[in-house]
C-alpha cells in the first residue's frame, strides 16, 4: 500500500499532462432540433474541416426543451430549431437577435404507419375513424411537430376528435419510435423521418398544412463563442452544409 | 391546475395499486425467504432486489421488450385476450410495481426474520396451523417493518418516472404522472404548473417518509 501511495504522484502528474493535451479546441455547442439529428451529425466534420480548432458538441431534442435549456442558463452557442414558434419566444425573451436569425431548411409533415399496417389512412379525416384508436402526436406546448398537427387538425375541424386518441411524444424520434414498435396505429412526424426506419415504418400521406414548416437557426446572446456561432448558421446556408440537407430530404429554406 | 389535480389522482391510483400488489407478493417472498433455506437463496435474493438498483430506463426497456405488441409476454396477451398493455394506467402500476418491489421485500423479510423462533415453536407445540401461525402470530409480531417498506414502496412508485414513461407513455387522465406532468411542465416553459406539481409531491413525499420513520423498528427497540 505505501508504494501504491507514493506513486500516487506520478500518476496525476501523468493524468494532468494527458488533460492538458496540446493547444485547447476552441468548443462550439449546438442546441439542434432532434429532426436534424442525421443531418447535422453528417454535417459536423464538414465544419470542423473547415474550420480547424473549433470542436463541435451537438445537443439533441425537443425544439421547446432546448429553449427551456437556454433560457434557465445552458452555456449554448447556437439553436437551431425546427419551427418560427421557438425562434419567436426565443427572441421575446432576449435570448437571440431578430437580425440574426436565418432560415435554413425546410421540411413537410406527414402521416406514418407501422410497416405491417393493414388499414393505411389516405387523408386526416381517416384517423377520425375507431380503427386508430392510438396515435403519437408530439406534446404541442413543447414539440414543433406535435403544434403543426395541432394547427393541421384544427384547420380540418379533427382536432377534438383525434386529442382523445394522442400518445403525447417529447420529441418526433419518440414519435417514430412508437410508431416503428406498432404501439401506435398511426404518427405525425416529419418527411424527413418517414424514411429513416423503412423496415418497420411506412409513410402513409402528406399532411397539407396552412404554413409552410420553415427552420431557423441563429447564434445566442449569450454565447461562449460568438465567433463560432456565427460562423457556424452562416456554414448552414453554404452549398456544402445545403446538399447535405437536401439529400436528408429538407427542402430548401 | 385542474391538470395537475388530474396527474395527482391518477398518481395516487397507480401508486396505490403497486402497493399493495407489492403487499401481497413482496410479504409472501419475505417470509418465503426468511424461513427457507435453499442453495442459491443468496442469489435469488440478489435477483430479486434488482430492480432497486437498476437504472429506471433499463428496467423500463425490459418490461417494453417483454410486454409490448411484439413482445413474448405482450404478443400472448394480444393473441388470446385482446389486451394492449402498452401505453395504459396498468402497465403503469406493473412499472411502478416493478421497481418499488424490492423496497417491501427486503423490508418484510428483515421483519419476519426478527421474529423470534422460540414464538412461533410455542405456537406451534399449542396445535395453531401453518397458515394461523403466520397470521397471528408472525404477521403480527412483523406488521411494522412491513409497514414502513409499504411507505417506502409508495413513495418510490408515487416518483417513479423512466420506466413508467417508456412502458406507459404520456396520456394526460390516463398515464400522465405527477413526475411526467412535471417533466412536461418544465419542458413547456410552464414554470407556474412545475412549481405547483412539485410542491405537491414533495408534500406527500415527505409525509410518507415521517410515516415511515415512526414505524422503523429502532424506534420500537427505543420505545421499549
Amino acid at each position: 500500500m505505501p508504494r501504491l501511495l507514493s506513486r500516487l504522484p506520478l500518476v496525476f502528474a501523468v493524468l494532468a499532462a494527458c488533460c492538458a493535451g496540446p493547444a485547447r479546441a476552441a468548443e462550439l455547442t449546438v442546441s439542434a432540433a432532434a429532426s436534424l439529428t442525421n443531418a447535422l451529425r453528417e454535417i459536423a466534420p464538414l465544419f470542423e474541416a473547415e474550420h480547424p480548432g473549433t470542436r463541435l458538441q451537438l445537443n439533441f431534442g425537443a425544439s421547446g426543451a432546448l429553449l427551456q435549456q437556454i433560457a434557465k442558463g445552458a452555456p449554448a452557442d447556437v439553436l437551431a430549431s425546427a419551427d418560427q414558434e421557438t425562434m419567436d419566444r426565443a427572441q421575446q425573451q432576449g435570448l437571440v437577435a431578430a437580425a440574426r436569425r436565418r432560415n435554413f431548411a425546410s421540411n413537410a409533415l406527414v402521416v406514418v404507419v407501422p410497416a405491417g399496417a393493414a388499414v393505411v389512412p389516405r387523408v386526416l379525416g381517416d384517423l377520425a375513424q375507431p380503427a386508430y384508436a392510438r396515435i403519437a402526436i408530439g406534446l404541442p406546448a413543447s414539440v414543433p411537430v406535435g403544434r403543426y398537427t395541432k394547427a393541421a387538425l384544427e384547420a380540418a375541424g379533427l382536432w377534438t376528435a383525434i386529442e382523445p386518441r394522442m400518445v403525447g411524444a417529447h420529441n418526433v424520434r419518440q414519435a417514430l419510435d412508437y410508431v416503428a414498435r406498432a404501439e401506435v396505429e398511426a404518427g405525425f412526424v416529419y418527411a424527413t423521418d418517414a424514411a429513416l426506419m423503412p423496415g418497420t415504418v411506412k409513410l402513409a400521406f402528406t399532411v397539407p398544412t396552412t404554413q409552410p414548416l420553415r427552420y431557423p437557426a441563429a447564434p445566442l446572446n449569450g454565447a461562449p463563442n460568438p465567433a463560432g456561432a456565427q460562423r457556424f448558421v452562416d456554414f448552414l446556408l453554404a452549398p456544402k452544409a445545403q446538399a447535405v440537407l437536401a439529400r436528408h430530404g429538407f427542402g430548401r429554406p | 391546475m385542474e391538470a395537475a389535480w388530474v396527474a395527482l389522482s391518477l398518481t395516487l391510483k397507480v401508486a396505490g395499486l403497486a402497493t399493495a400488489l407489492n403487499l401481497v407478493l413482496g410479504v409472501a417472498v419475505g417470509h418465503a425467504m426468511a424461513h427457507r433455506r435453499f442453495p442459491g437463496r443468496d442469489l435469488l435474493d440478489a435477483l430479486l432486489t434488482l430492480p432497486m438498483v437498476m437504472p429506471p430506463t433499463v428496467l423500463g426497456y425490459y418490461l417494453l421488450v417483454l410486454i409490448g405488441s411484439r413482445g413474448p409476454l405482450g404478443a400472448w396477451l394480444l393473441e388470446h385476450f385482446g389486451v394492449r398493455l402498452i401505453f395504459t394506467w396498468q402497465a403503469a402500476v406493473i412499472a411502478a410495481a416493478v421497481v418499488s418491489f424490492p423496497l417491501v421485500f427486503k423490508a418484510a423479510r428483515a421483519a419476519f426474520e426478527t421474529v423470534e423462533p422460540q414464538l412461533e415453536d410455542a405456537a406451534r407445540t399449542l396445535g395453531i396451523g401453518e397458515w394461523a401461525l403466520f397470521c397471528r402470530v408472525s404477521l403480527p409480531l412483523a406488521w411494522r417493518g412491513i409497514l414502513a417498506g409499504l411507505l417506502l414502496s409508495f413513495a418510490r412508485a408515487m416518483g417513479e418516472f423512466g420506466a413508467t414513461l417508456m412502458v406507459a407513455g404520456s396520456i394526460a387522465g390516463k398515464t400522465q404522472t405527477l413526475s411526467i406532468a412535471v417533466y412536461e411542465a418544465v419542458q413547456a416553459g410552464q414554470d407556474d404548473t412545475a412549481n405547483f406539481l412539485v410542491a405537491v409531491t414533495s408534500i406527500v413525499c415527505i409525509a410518507v417518509l415521517l410515516g415511515a420513520g415512526r414505524l422503523l423498528p429502532g424506534r420500537v427497540a427505543a420505545r421499549a
